[in-house]
């Protein structure tokens, strides 16, 4: 597309929202959503012919390493890889160096990430240093927009400390407390899921009991503080099992659940690559079947990616000694296609709430996720469900290569990105 | 074969082929001068990552009497101290021409990581609580060399102690089973696999009630620091337990023999008098494993055709 245009047309599309699903043509104009309808003509055209057009998607769970890891990632290059993932907006992680601990350091990444290719809502640590201990300031993180707090990659592991953080929340409206909930004390020096695989590679394993443990503690402490926790990365059947039962309840809880949680089970780290190494790990099959029936009835509120950017001599090393964590951002939308829509475990509507309004809704974002119609911020993509394509770790656009999905074959891509107007992805090629 | 990094590599053929090369091997140990030229000219390193005097000094004399040249690296003595990665230290070790690396790490799998990255045999001589591969042969060696080679099928084996962490355990399972014997693992419920699922193996609780009816008791080596992450009560609770002791001894079948990988506890998993008993075929292990090692350098680097 010629150089970014005021005003252009998504023609052809199938356009799905919250609102629905039905075959319309998309004006944008200044950043925004003009016109939606049939046989919109007059401005230049994004083709979309045979796509589907619906917001942009928002991952509440992104590792963009700045600062402090920039070999690893950028936001500048996190924002790209989330551009041509689809992505709209991404929450950053805290796990920075400095953590997000810290209205300065909040500041600085929502200043790099306000001139990047994809919104970028920073999250804010629950507590200082993310050591479980003293909270961080959460009103002066909150004064900066963050909404999502959260110690990720470590957990609160300190009772008292979850329950104060919940209630100081009740006086920042729209905030969420969202736990990394694996049990310390039980996932003690574990790397791998504990379990058959674990026992017999004889590396030591993570409990699936860490997460369903804190799980139903938190859910507890949801209840008696009245403030919403949202639980990152969902891996237990156990822990499906729990949020059905507190959701029933009507206790304000929400739950993320990475594609790597229902793609993939412990039975890949027999080749002991530490590709497949990640928290909370790879589960077993029981595992994977549970978090699709916790989608496929609405348990599970979004797909996040966890995307968790390492350099290659991070991963270059035995297994146990590897740090966890796997990329996302450009291979979520193809693996929910592939494994959640084409065999039937959610409708495409489904999936796309997954992927888009449900997290937004979460994140607070009202500027992504909402429905297309004239007047709202022009954030979408545009995802063509017919491509197929085999994951080449050399060709991703993040700066880290360490992707489990070397070599698998899957279906749909994201074509077009739109980010306020600007088309950052056309026809799966970054504009800047 | 190319590498050795798991029984699961071998199988019964491979495991009877490397037994029996293993038997002729210990002939050449026996003779007035124990070295024969089979690997003159081959390299082998032996990568330690852990400390490991015995097995290192097993596997350098085994390939000091095939002839090959040996080049010893140990982690405390390396450039590992400052920094590189395991990567750019195999990589390195590679490049000044090695045919064999002897790799013994703490973590599991890091003999496979090798193995994926370079073209040099690797074989494995210990990794985390994975395997340990040469030490379930020697172990076998032994047996067949006091039992005769008919033995194994039947045989019942009883493996106790720290079976969960214990890569001995994790090999000689997969050997004993493979060879046709009828394996058990004892020990405390917090010592035992937290899974035996694909394990060829049964498990009890319960020594006193197992110990009558085996053939071989394998006792592996219990580490002090068990205690501390609240595994085990006492060192001293563990034998009233699960100790070999001399009353315990006392039960065994006659022709019952005592096995242990070594170090021992003496006096914690083993009696002293019972290690050096007659029914104990401990140091014969330890002899046995220079003979095994040649046997696994010979198969990967030479011919792998039976010696005269």
């Amino acid at each position: 597309m010629p150089d970014c245009p005021d005003e252009f047309v998504i023609k052809g599309g199938r356009v799905v929202d919250v609102t629905g699903d039905r075959v319309a043509d998309v004006l944008v104009q200044d950043g925004m959503v003009a016109a939606v309808g049939r046989r919109v003509e007059g401005a230049p055209v994004l083709d979309a012919g045979g796509c589907i057009v619906v917001p942009g998607f928002v991952d509440l769970h992104a590792h963009l390493r700045e600062p402090g890891d920039e070999d690893a990632e950028t936001i500048e290059t996190g924002a790209r890889a989330a551009a041509l993932g689809g992505f709209t907006a991404v929450v950053a992680m805290p796990n920075t160096r400095p953590p997000l601990d810290d209205a300065a350091v909040v500041a600085s990444v929502l200043a790099a990430g306000r001139t990047s290719v994809c919104d970028v809502a920073a999250s804010g640590c629950i507590t200082k240093g993310r050591l479980g201990e003293e909270l961080a300031p959460m009103g002066e993180l909150y004064a900066l927009g963050v909404r999502i707090f959260t110690d990720d990659g470590a957990h609160v592991g300190d009772a008292g400390v979850m329950r104060n953080a919940l209630e100081y929340a009740r006086a920042l409206p729209g905030a969420v407390v969202a736990q990394h909930a694996e049990d310390p004390t039980l996932a003690a020096g574990g790397h791998m899921h504990e379990g058959a695989w674990s026992s017999r590679l004889g590396i030591p394993g993570r409990s699936g009991a860490a997460e369903a443990t804190v799980v139903a503690r938190d859910v507890m402490l949801a209840e008696l503080t009245g403030t919403p926790v949202h639980f990152l990365h969902i891996s237990t059947a156990a822990a499906v099992d729990i949020l059905r039962d507190a959701k029933a309840r009507g206790i304000a809880v929400t739950a993320e659940v990475a594609p790597h949680h229902f793609t993939l089970t412990d039975a890949e780290c027999r080749t002991f690559d530490p590709a497949f190494k990640v928290h909370p790990p790879l589960r077993t099959d029981a595992d994977v079947a549970a978090i699709k029936e916790g989608l496929a009835d609405g348990t599970i509120d979004a797909i996040a990616t966890d995307h968790a950017p390492h350099v290659p001599e991070a991963k270059e090393r035995p297994f146990e000694e590897a740090p966890p964590g796997m990329l996302g951002l450009e291979t979520a939308f193809a693996l929910t296609l592939t494994e959640l829509v084409e065999p039937g475990v959610l409708d495409l509507v489904d999936a796309l709430a997954c992927l888009s309004w449900r997290p937004a809704a979460i994140a607070g974002l009202d500027a992504h996720g909402g429905p297309i119609e004239p007047g709202r911020p022009a954030n979408l993509c545009v995802v063509d469900p017919a491509v197929h394509w085999e994951v080449d770790p050399t060709r991703l656009a993040s700066r880290a290569r360490n992707t489990p999905y070397g070599g698998r074959k899957l279906t749909g891509r994201v074509r077009h990105t739109v980010l306020r107007g600007e088309p950052v992805v056309v026809d799966g090629i970054a504009q800047r | 074969m190319s590498d050795l990094l798991s029984i699961d590599d071998l199988g019964p053929a491979g495991i009877d082929d490397l037994l029996g090369l293993s038997e002729s091997f210990v002939e050449v140990t026996q003779r007035d001068i124990p070295k024969i030229p089979a690997l003159r000219g081959k390299t082998i390193v032996t990568l330690f990552y852990e400390d490991s005097t015995r097995t290192r000094l097993s596997f350098e004399t085994a390939a000091k009497r095939l002839s090959a040249d040996t080049m010893s690296f140990t982690a405390a003595s390396s450039a590992v101290g400052k920094g590189e990665s395991l990567l750019d230290t195999v990589r390195t070790i590679e490049a000044m021409g090695t045919d064999a690396m002897v790799v013994r790490h703490r973590s599991a799998g890091a003999p496979h990581r090798i193995a994926s990255w370079i073209d040099a045999a690797v074989v494995n001589a210990g990794d985390g609580r994975h395997e340990h591969p040469t030490q379930a042969l020697l172990d076998l060696l032994t047996l067949r060399r006091r039992l005769g080679a008919d033995v194994f099928r039947g045989l019942r084996v009883g493996i106790i102690g720290d079976v969960r962490h214990s890569r001995v355990a994790r090999s000689g399972v997969k050997a004993f089973a493979a060879v046709g014997a009828d394996v058990t693992v004892v020990g405390p419920p917090t010592l035992l696999p937290e899974s035996l699922e694909g394990w060829p193996a049964r498990a009890t609780t319960d020594l006193d009630d197992a110990l009558p009816e085996l053939d071989v008791v394998y006792l592996l080596r219990i580490q002090r620091e068990r205690l501390g992450s609240a595994l085990v009560p006492s060192l001293r609770e563990y034998t009233s337990r699960y100790g070999l002791t001399a009353a315990r001894a006392a039960r065994l079948k006659p022709d019952t023999v005592i096995m242990h990988p070594g170090p021992m506890n003496r006096g914690v998993e083993i009696a002293a008098e019972v290690a050096d008993g007659p029914a104990s075929i401990i140091t014969e292990q330890v002899s046995n494993g220079v003979a095994v090692r040649m046997a696994v350098l010979w198969s990967l680097l030479g011919s792998g055709a039976p010696v005269a």
